[in-house]
């Protein structure tokens, strides 16, 4: 039976077919296109004929496509970044199409990280300033063009909705006219940015460009590649980490109907077939009998264990202003220890990547944060040139950091190498629980001293993985992991005399990587929850005991007493009811929520209510902010009420959503989130919110 | 075993063994692939499709079970009149974020309201709970479940 083809409608078709962009599909504003999935170059062909930059492509027809340096996966930054290029371009931004960029560090890197990582929480942050100056900059190369054509001073022309306009003899040019003339322009070096205050798109809460097709099936995750011929396949690596196969029996496995292939590697099997179920039931009918090697034995309590023994050592210092010596003999000292467990990331779209291996080249079709790395991994596991691996960027089913890691397209890879044409690996979901890149166990130490009901001493610990060393290690300096420490070392509040450290301790055995909020979820979670505690030591209330330590942070103040007013805080509570708040400044965003909770008489919490005040700067659309918010609070208290993955006998103990259990609706609090307006840059929105949750669930029990 | 299959108004023909869950023939033999894949346990919803009308999680769902009973999908829920009122609230008040799980939660709300034209909060919160998101929509969801309804009235 043969997999079908996808019918490609519209415009678009033409488009990838006659010179379309490689790497990407186009996604069309109106105009659903599925173009992932077919061949297309594999240079880099750019539509033109105006090209004036990485990011811009308009054709003679004025019709304008903006190429994604970032992936989407559901934070919103497609939309956010059309309005960011379409401010400056001075757009139609109700005609702007969209494509996903192809790999390229050079054309499209994270100029935080320099590599074309979309992660961190930093896509506005860092692509602010370079994407206003490309729109800018091609919006003065067609002024310019329009007023040679005029023999007028381009300053007398203004550029609006998708043309150039000259007011004072009312002649007006479209961006397609003049998209000949704009491409020979000079490219200005130092082109004004607009005001904010003369911004039309920016601060507007504007629909999301990614979303109508997303009601009706059209649009295209990494899962969704269908090729021409293509067989599906499902894998198992060995249970126990860093274990390998055995002895493999696979007479059962082979008499399944539609099983095609099996696939023996030296860490995993894989069963390839017609479709995923024979896939599925042939892996099911595998007999493997595993080498489960040196970890045969691992359980959490070893790894707690070795956690607690590290954490007794004295750590790296990461940041210490006055004496903390002194400053912790000041006053009356407390102490306290936080744990935090591993925790699966469990995007909804499980871990696939489709791959076409030939002896000389390989394709791969996935939604990835990590485009460019992506490539070059995958041209390791085939043996290939780099330039001779093409991805296909799509859609990501959520990423939340588990997409920064290139492992699941390598695995691939390596499976496809076996099979002759293309080959979609898709990851049962118990295998993608069981073979997670964890967020690490920590463990944080925190003591301070109390004085006249201040905190005049503070020393912070924090024990665990550092993923900065195995991830960039050219960013771990001194033997600082910048984001295991990040929300410990920005604590907003003025204490005279502070400490951070870091005790770098790696789990055996259990690989660790970024999570959703990553460094910023664990520390501001310790530091929160020991706030309030301290505040109930010194007997004042949380929210007056922390504002009296913001003085010098005016943003971080503003959000904490928005945050009390728009809860009422101090109101009278039911019985068995409390109320906790936290306040962060992760990503240089301030978040103050507060969380009201019940708890019944067996010790079972149901959440009441959320309410989240944040300030992320200009807010570029301020619609997707709140989303970012609610989703977030959602993330963190997720984890907080039931996230851990445990390991017993080297292997993980949760398998699918029933132990691994994530919020419902009908378990949800009534959320509120206000935004703080704000002319400041823009910071992050998208991950700072899912720290705070868990802080306020611990931080206040009831009654 | 050659099978016929009514999916969204169209017969459609195949071979198919007869224990593949509908997912399976939808996404890797008939090419719909609006219908996604998230537990394969019937645990999270993304895989709810309508049978006569009903919600269905197809990953568990016998190909031969289904009979000559109507299959509806994501990709034909907007010919109904409840599925467009339902995507149009999803977008009107931008519920969707990575969107992965949105058929499911389509697909779930649309039912709910195709028997129950006024929902209150219980009664969204029986048809809702099978449906899991990772990007924590619930907020818009049911909010955009109420006007849909209001809509309809």
């Amino acid at each position: 039976m043969g997999v079908p083809t996808r019918d490609i409608e519209g415009p678009s078709r033409r488009h990838l077919l006659t010179g379309g962009l490689a790497g990407g599909f186009l996604l069309a504003f109106h105009l659903p296109v599925r173009a992932a999935n077919e061949p297309v170059p594999m240079a880099y062909a750019p539509e033109g004929p105006f090209v004036p930059n990485a990011f811009i492509r308009i054709d003679n027809a004025g019709k304008t496509t903006l190429v994604m340096p970032q992936v989407e996966m559901g934070q919103g930054i497609y939309t956010a970044v059309a309005m960011i290029l379409a401010e400056e371009l001075d757009a139609d931004y109700a005609q702007v199409a969209l494509m996903h960029a192809p790999p390229n560090d050079k054309l499209y890197g994270n100029p935080t990280f320099g590599l074309q990582v979309t992660g961190n929480s930093n896509s506005v942050r860092a692509f602010w300033l370079p994407l206003r100056k490309a729109g800018a900059g091609a919006r003065a190369m067609l002024v310019q063009a329009a007023a040679q054509q005029w023999q007028v001073e381009p300053p007398s022309c203004t550029a609006s909705n998708g043309q150039v306009i000259h007011a004072a003899s009312g002649r007006k040019l479209s961006y397609g006219a003049l998209a000949e003339a704009a491409n020979s322009q000079t490219p200005p070096k130092d082109v004004p940015l607009k005001d904010p205050k003369d911004f039309a798109l920016i601060g507007k809460p504007l629909k999301r460009l990614d979303t109508p097709d997303k009601v009706n099936g059209k649009a295209v995750y990494g899962i969704d590649a269908i090729l021409p011929g293509m067989k599906f396949a499902t894998l198992k690596a060995c249970p126990v980490f860093g274990g390998k196969v055995g002895k493999v029996d696979d007479s059962a496995a082979k008499k399944i109907l539609g099983v095609q292939k099996i696939v023996v590697l030296d860490d995993m099997v894989a069963v390839v077939g017609d479709h995923m179920w024979a896939a599925k039931k042939g892996l099911d009918a595998l007999v493997v009998d595993w080498d489960e090697g040196p970890n045969a034995r691992l359980s959490s309590n070893d790894i707690w264990q070795d956690l607690r023994a590290a954490s007794e050592k004295d750590g790296v210092v990461a940041k210490s202003t006055g004496d903390i010596a002194k400053g912790l003999a000041a006053g009356e000292k407390f102490e306290a220890s936080f744990e935090l467990p591993f925790l699966a990331h469990a995007t909804m779209e499980p871990l696939n990547a489709t791959v076409h291996c030939k002896p000389d080249s390989c394709e791969v079709w996935t939604g990835t944060q990590i485009m460019a790395r992506v490539q070059s991994e995958a041209a390791k596991a085939a043996g290939l040139p780099v330039e001779k691996v093409t991805v296909y960027q799509h859609l990501l089913g959520g990423g939340f950091g588990r997409k920064l890691e290139p492992e699941m397209v390598v695995a691939a890879v390596r499976i496809a190498e076996q099979v002759d044409g293309p080959v979609k690996v898709v990851w049962t979901r118990e295998e993608d629980i069981q073979h997670d890149i964890y967020r690490p166990v920590y463990r944080d130490t925190i003591s301070a001293s109390l004085s006249g009901g201040k905190i005049v001493g503070w020393k912070y610990k924090i024990s665990g993985a550092a993923i900065i060393a195995r991830w960039l290690p050219p960013a771990f300096q001194k033997g600082i992991d910048i984001d295991a420490v990040d929300s410990a070392v920005d604590l907003p509040y003025e204490i005279p005399n502070f400490h951070v450290e870091e005790v770098r301790a790696e789990p055996p055995a259990v690989p660790t990587g970024f999570w959703r909020g990553v460094g910023a979820n664990n520390n501001v979670f310790a530091a929160e929850c020991f706030m309030d505690e301290l505040a109930r030591k010194a007997g004042k209330d949380p929210i007056e005991f922390r504002r009296a330590m913001l003085g010098s942070k005016p943003r971080a103040l503003a959000v904490l007493d928005l945050a009390a007013e728009k809860a009422n805080w101090g109101e009278k509570l039911p019985t068995r009811v409390g109320r906790g708040v936290s306040l962060q400044p992760s990503f240089e965003t301030f978040i103050a929520t507060i969380v009201e909770a019940e708890v019944d008489d067996k010790g079972e919490v149901a959440l009441r209510r959320v309410t989240s005040v944040v300030d992320t700067g200009i807010a570029v659309n301020p619609d997707t902010v709140k989303a970012q918010l609610e989703g977030g609070l959602i993330f963190g208290l997720t984890a907080a009420l039931w996230g851990e993955i445990t390991i017993d006998k080297g292997r993980v103990q949760q398998s699918n959503f029933h132990d691994y259990r994530p919020l419902r609706l009908h378990e949800m609090p009534v959320v509120e989130v206000h935004i703080v307006p704000s002319t400041e840059r823009p910071t992050s929105s998208s991950r700072s919110s899912d720290e705070t949750a868990p802080i306020c669930e611990g931080s206040e029990p009831a009654p | 075993m050659a099978t016929t299959l009514t999916i969204n108004g169209e017969p459609k023909s195949f071979d198919a063994p007869a224990d593949m869950p509908l997912l399976w023939v939808l996404r890797d033999i008939i090419g719909l692939t609006g219908t996604k894949f998230g537990c394969g346990i019937a645990q999270c919803g993304a895989c709810t499709v309508h049978i006569d009308g009903k919600p269905v999680r197809s990953c568990l769902l016998p190909v031969s079970a289904v009979g000559d009973r109507a299959v509806t999908t994501i990709e034909g829920i907007g010919a109904t009149p409840t599925g467009a009122q339902v995507q149009k609230a999803w977008l009107d008040l931008e519920v969707i974020q990575c969107g992965y799980c949105q058929s499911g939660q389509i697909m779930s709300a649309a039912a709910l309201l195709a028997t129950t034209p006024n929902p209150d909060d219980s009664d969204i919160d029986a048809a809702m709970a099978g449906n899991i998101c990772r990007c924590g929509t619930y907020v818009r969801i049911r909010a955009a479940i109420k006007r849909a309804a209001s809509g309809r009235s």
